[in-house]
């Protein structure tokens, strides 16, 4: 987890006068499975397409695998991208689009894709305008990983599929990042699998990087606070307030911890979920973190 | 060794398999020289990241549980049936008869566990001191 495979400094991208993306420092670590979380319109894809230089930015600069991105066939051999649509050939069949595949990748495994397809009952003579949702989503990765990617991106892989699919698919995604070849960067706003897969977040949030890091030291970072409202602002001074509820006297309370631990015994303090920080952060987009020390080899 | 993830446990996976792997040490169904899973085989079956199975494994590996052998897997290396595995079934018909005792003062199953937990707490608590 040491060299960074996407790195980031002050990107932005702009559409008209309406910023999609902005002042965006990320370092993100190779090896494992990032997660980017965020509501609809707060950059995922946005920041996805920079990445493999479909768009380039209005401000800042972008590195993926330590090379700038230019958009040019070079610099996107070592990169697979599934995208949002999932867009295939719809009158093409499977077999078409593995040749499609093997002509146009240099790094092209023909065994692997086939396999993989073949493991998942998907006939090669099916045309790709007939495959259900499941199975064109399978479709699109097994493209993806065929092509031997160091770096994959997806675009809300499973946004679109049912519960069993969906698992079927993660499980697929989830034995290829096992070979240790590859990165994984994933959007997505289905907590569940992010939280099953992830080991790096990404949590965007009107256009702005809020929170980022490794998914474990971001939930031991925090904690759900229950208590006497009064005592509100005693935690105030010590630590950092993510979201408050207060109810009459009980204040329910998400921190990020400051040096001292909470010793007061009024306070039931536990542990919070990836679901919990995600909400908290993301019904309050105003907080972010204020160092981030992932970021120190940026600036 | 079948692995499963409770994502409602509020436990980490990597803390469930870890759990998973001493239960079953605990009860004799995983014995010195048994392979476990290898991390591909896991993933792709529970769906969920591969360097928490890692994880998982060195946590086992530094307890002196498990093994990697190059090139071959991951291998248990020690039971957890130690020298208390012979008296399990002596402390189990005791815990029984603890049970009927309190069901007869009129426990119910909560109060049983509230009790129950207490009781471990305190004796950790004690030891701590000592």
């Amino acid at each position: 987890m040491s060299t960074a495979v996407v790195q980031t400094r002050r990107l932005g991208r702009r559409y008209g006068a309406r910023w999609a993306l902005r002042d965006c420092s990320l370092c993100l670590p190779a090896g494992g499975v990032i997660g980017l979380v965020g509501p609809n319109g707060a950059g995922k894809t946005t920041l996805l397409r920079l990445a493999v230089g479909a768009l380039r930015p209005s401000a800042g600069v972008i590195t993926v695998l330590g090379r700038a991105v230019t958009g040019r066939p070079a610099s996107l051999a070592a990169v697979g991208f599934v995208a949002q649509d999932k867009p295939l050939y719809p009158g093409f069949t499977v077999a078409e689009m593995l040749r499609f595949g093997a002509r146009l990748n240099p790094r092209w495994d023909d065994a692997l894709a086939r396999d993989r397809l073949a493991g998942l009952g998907i006939p090669l003579g099916q045309r790709a305008g007939r495959l259900s949702g499941g199975q064109r989503a399978q479709m699109a990765l097994a493209l993806a990983l065929g092509k031997r990617p160091q770096l994959l991106l997806l675009d809300e892989p499973a946004a679109s599929l049912d519960p069993l699919a969906r698992r079927q698919f993660f499980q697929t995604l989830m034995e290829a990042a096992a070979t240790g070849q590859m990165t994984v960067l994933l959007s997505s706003h289905l907590l569940d699998d992010l939280d099953r897969s992830c080991d790096y977040l990404v949590l965007l949030s009107a256009s702005r990087v809020q929170l980022a890091g490794p998914t474990e030291e971001l939930i031991a970072a925090h904690r759900a606070l229950a208590g006497p409202a009064d005592r509100v602002p005693a935690i105030e001074v010590q630590h950092t307030i993510v979201s408050a509820e207060a109810n009459g006297r009980l204040a329910r309370l998400l921190v990020r911890l400051g040096r001292r631990p909470i010793h007061d015994p009024a306070w039931t303090v536990r542990e919070v979920t990836l679901e919990e920080l995600v909400l908290a952060y993301m019904s309050h987009p105003g907080t972010s973190q204020p160092t981030q020390p992932n970021l120190e080899a940026v600036q | 060794m079948n692995f499963e993830v409770d994502p409602r446990s509020g436990l980490p996976t990597y803390l469930q398999l870890v759990q998973q792997v001493r239960h079953a040490l605990r009860l004799g169904l995983l014995q010195p020289g048994d392979q476990l899973p290898t991390a591909r085989e896991v993933v792709a079956k529970l769906a969920i990241n591969p360097n928490t199975v890692h994880k998982a494994y060195r946590e086992l590996e530094r307890d002196g549980l498990v093994g990697v052998r190059p090139g071959q897997g991951t291998f248990v290396e020690r039971s957890l049936t130690g020298p208390g595995y012979a008296s399990l079934g002596r402390l189990r018909q005791k815990l029984a008869a603890w049970l009927a005792e309190a069901k007869a003062a009129g426990l119910d199953e909560e109060d049983i566990e509230a009790l129950f937990r207490a009781a471990v707490r305190q004796a950790a608590g004690q030891e701590g001191v000592a």
